[in-house]
């Protein structure tokens, strides 16, 4: 009986073992973004722009050009990039805590001026490099190291629905929020990513993924337990679904 | 060569407009000019003053505390800046807004130009600035009025273009009147 | 333009037009007076020289698109005045640490605080030792007239691509506000070759090309800081500074900047008294020019220093001449406009009362 292929990797993720937990849905996102840009011969023209919090290495994994933005300036300085660099792709990759928390004006202003840049945003709720605190995005209830008896909304708000917040800003052309945690959501995400890059191939303006994925470490549950907890308590408050995507033929000014 | 000269007065009157014209005069004359706005916070309606400074030799500082000349278009600005005037220094006061007998004449030559009547009577009020800067020229000699005349075209701003024969004209009155 | 082909403009719009004739690719800039007429220079002019203007929401987003635009080998620049300033500093030392050239025009205001909108030279510290956090240092040059603002700021480019630093121009408001007659130069576009070896450009038939400036691997930092610091030091081969009437002079004032040209207005009425005095003033803050104040100092000659805050470069100065002199000095507080007739006062009781 001969050995079947089941897997390849594709040519822009690099051969390094990354430094995420088990179970962490990082090196997924990663790889549906690489296998994105590999598959439409884009990886030698994209320019990526990495942020602060666990993947702050991406660029150890991900072999494209990078630039490393200061926690929640990613963008910023994609927009520096995408301005004098106009036929390049480029994106910025974001955690919670980097662009719904430090980087709140960042992503606004870079949305609302319809940067010609692809945002993938990934929400776990709770900061995961720095131990598990509260996150913009942490559910209320939720316990965190900085919210030990749970997030209470009337002192700490409610959690940030940043995919819903971006769509409604005029420069976004594509807006949605897919997760990670099963094998139908990860087709649903692999057809948002390529949507959220279209529209910025398109010059139509900015292309916003969210990410619902697992942080099993700080949530205390094996990776598992993780995703269906995405399922049964994350999704019910984030929920799935396009929130903006503009017609192919429009434009901007 | 060396001259510097105090502009003040109202928000509104022209004061840097004044004072840019003389600085593009004298930088069309081959001299060497620095050009210093002081404006309070408001955009209009303060008091307004900048300083500029002509010489044929390289130029130290464009802030003057006792300067040789002022231009005073009222009389906060005659009160304030008389008492900094250098000994025999001149004062071209705008003698519609300030009494040329409030400048001390024994230490100070006192030019006085009622700079609103004549702007009024070239037929626009609002050329008080260069009634003023034509006497200024003519007390002083810092420069040909020529020179001030034809600077003209590159100060005023666009929109106001239509208005450059009148300015001239403004600038010619102020030194016949001095 | 004058029949010599002078330009009358202000000291922001010179260093505009300097910034847009070295090659400028992207300007990301904030309000804040009194440096507003570059961001306006540069939103009607930058475009039309085919460069892109971004007004950025923060002055931390200003130089992080900064950052963005330099990586890919662009020149690129932003502006500000002391508050913003130190909003930036952050990416400062990220820029340093990941060798990014960029250009920074700090239009220094009145503070501490939110201080006022006049003039002042607070921030000499905050400049010349880095300013963000870590152990690093940029170039820093400080204009004086409207014509070097124009021709300082086209060379920082240069500076800043030779030595991947960011570098910084130092003016305050009177060097921003102020206007005078400038030879402006011919533009000339930028060598794509400056940054064909670094610039991210996507990784095209080579490796991926990485700026940052996080080194958790052990050693690598040392080896990071041990690059760094040969560059820190390659860099003092920049110092420069002028000199005026030091020759004979008993006295040497140091000073830069704006004030160093009201200082020199009180030296020439001193000497018109026959007081023998001069002036040395650095162009390049950092390097300091270290050694042209040692070698006054070694000539006998007695140093003042003289400042627009309470005392910051005049360490540098005793730094300069330490164990050979000392140097007396006279600073003029934040909220104060300077006057030839205060320096010429300090000057001369410097000279009569001895050193110190």
């Amino acid at each position: 009986m001969s050995e079947t292929l089941a897997f390849t990797r594709t040519p822009s993720v690099a051969e390094t073992p990354t430094h995420y937990c088990p179970g962490c849905q990082h090196g997924v996102a990663h790889r549906m973004v690489a296998e994105y840009l590999d598959a439409e011969n884009l990886a030698e023209k994209t320019i990526m722009v990495t942020s602060i919090g666990c993947s702050v290495f991406l660029y150890n994994y991900l072999r494209f050009d990078s630039v490393e933005a200061p926690h929640g300036r990613a963008p910023a300085t994609a927009t520096g990039v995408k301005r004098v660099s106009p036929d390049k792709v480029v994106f910025t990759y974001q955690g919670d805590g980097d662009l719904a928390s430090i980087g709140m004006a960042e992503i606004m202003h870079a949305a609302n001026r319809g940067e010609r840049i692809t945002v993938v945003f990934v929400n776990n709720t709770v900061y995961g490099m720095t131990g598990g605190q509260m996150a913009p995005t942490t559910l209320v209830g939720q316990k965190t190291t900085t919210s030990p008896a749970g997030r209470c909304a009337s002192t700490e708000g409610a959690p940030f629905r940043m995919a819903e917040i971006v769509a409604g800003l005029g420069g976004v052309a594509f807006s949605a929020r897919v997760a990670l945690n099963n094998v139908k959501h990860l087709a649903q995400a692999r057809k948002a990513i390529r949507r959220a890059f279209e529209v910025q191939l398109a010059g139509q303006g900015m292309g916003f993924v969210e990410l619902l994925a697992t942080c099993p470490t700080n949530w205390k549950m094996t990776p598992v337990q993780a995703n269906e907890h995405i399922e049964a308590a994350i999704i019910p408050t984030f929920p799935l679904g396009v929130f903006k995507d503009i017609a192919k033929n429009a434009g901007a000014c | 060569m060396y001259a510097d000269v105090i502009i003040a007065g109202f928000g509104g009157q022209g004061v840097v407009l004044a004072g840019t014209l003389l600085a593009y005069a004298a930088m069309e004359h081959g001299l060497n000019v620095t050009f210093m706005p002081v404006y309070g916070p408001e955009m209009r309606g303060g008091t307004a003053n900048c300083t500029v400074v002509l010489s044929d030799e390289e130029i130290g500082s464009p802030i003057i505390r006792r300067p040789q000349n002022v231009v005073a278009l009222n009389r906060p600005s005659l009160e304030k800046f008389q008492l900094q005037l250098a000994d025999g220094g001149t004062v071209v006061v705008n003698s519609s807004l300030a009494d040329p007998a409030l400048a001390d004449s024994a230490r100070i030559k006192v030019v006085g130009v009622p700079c609103n009547d004549i702007a009024e009577k070239v037929g626009n009020a609002r050329m008080v600035n260069m009634v003023a800067m034509g006497a200024f020229v003519k007390a002083t000699g810092a420069l040909p009025l020529e020179r001030l005349k034809q600077a003209l075209s590159h100060v005023v701003p666009a929109h106001y273009g239509h208005l450059i024969p009148k300015n001239a004209e403004a600038l010619q009155a102020g030194y016949d009147a001095a | 333009m004058s029949a010599d082909g002078r330009i009358f403009v202000k000291g922001n719009e010179a260093v505009s037009m300097g910034a847009i004739d070295a090659g400028l690719k992207g300007y990301f800039g904030y309000p804040i007076t009194p440096q507003n007429e570059i961001p306006e220079y540069m939103s009607l002019h930058l475009p039309k020289a085919g460069g892109a203007f971004v007004q950025a929401e923060s002055e931390m987003a200003a130089i992080n698109m900064v950052l963005g635009a330099a990586a890919t080998g662009a020149r690129a620049m932003t502006s500000s005045s002391s508050p913003g300033v130190s909003l930036m500093q952050e990416s400062f030392s990220y820029m340093a640490t990941s060798e990014t050239p960029c250009v920074v025009v700090n239009m220094m205001r009145g503070g501490p605080g939110l201080g006022d909108i006049n003039t002042s030279q607070g921030d000499y510290y905050q400049a010349t030792r880095g300013g963000g956090h870590g152990d690093y240092r940029t170039p820093v040059l400080a204009p004086s007239t409207c014509q070097e603002a124009y021709d300082l700021t086209r060379e920082a480019f240069d500076i800043a691509f030779r030595f991947r630093t960011p570098v910084m121009i130092l003016g305050d408001a009177i060097l921003g506000q102020m206007k005078e007659p400038i030879t402006r130069g011919v533009p000339r576009p930028a060598d794509p070759a400056e940054s064909a070896d670094w610039g991210l450009s996507g990784a095209k038939g080579r490796e991926q090309r990485i700026f940052r400036s996080l080194f958790l691997a052990e050693g690598v930092l040392t080896a990071v800081n041990q690059r760094l610091r040969a560059k820190f030091e390659a860099m003092a081969s920049l110092a420069r500074c002028e000199t005026f009437m030091t020759e004979d002079a008993e006295l040497v004032v140091v000073s830069f900047g704006s004030i160093a040209r009201i200082v020199k207005s009180s030296i020439r009425k001193l000497r018109a008294r026959g007081l023998k005095v001069g002036l040395l003033r650095p162009i390049t803050l950092f390097p300091f020019p270290a050694e042209a104040v040692a070698a006054v100092a070694r000539q006998g000659k007695r140093l003042l220093t003289i400042e627009h805050n309470m005392g910051q470069m005049v360490d540098d100065v005793r730094l300069a001449v330490c164990g050979i002199a000392d140097s007396a000095f006279h600073g003029t507080l934040s909220g104060t406009i300077p006057t030839p007739d205060e320096y010429e006062a300090a000057i001369e009781a410097a000279l009569t009362g001895g050193s110190k």
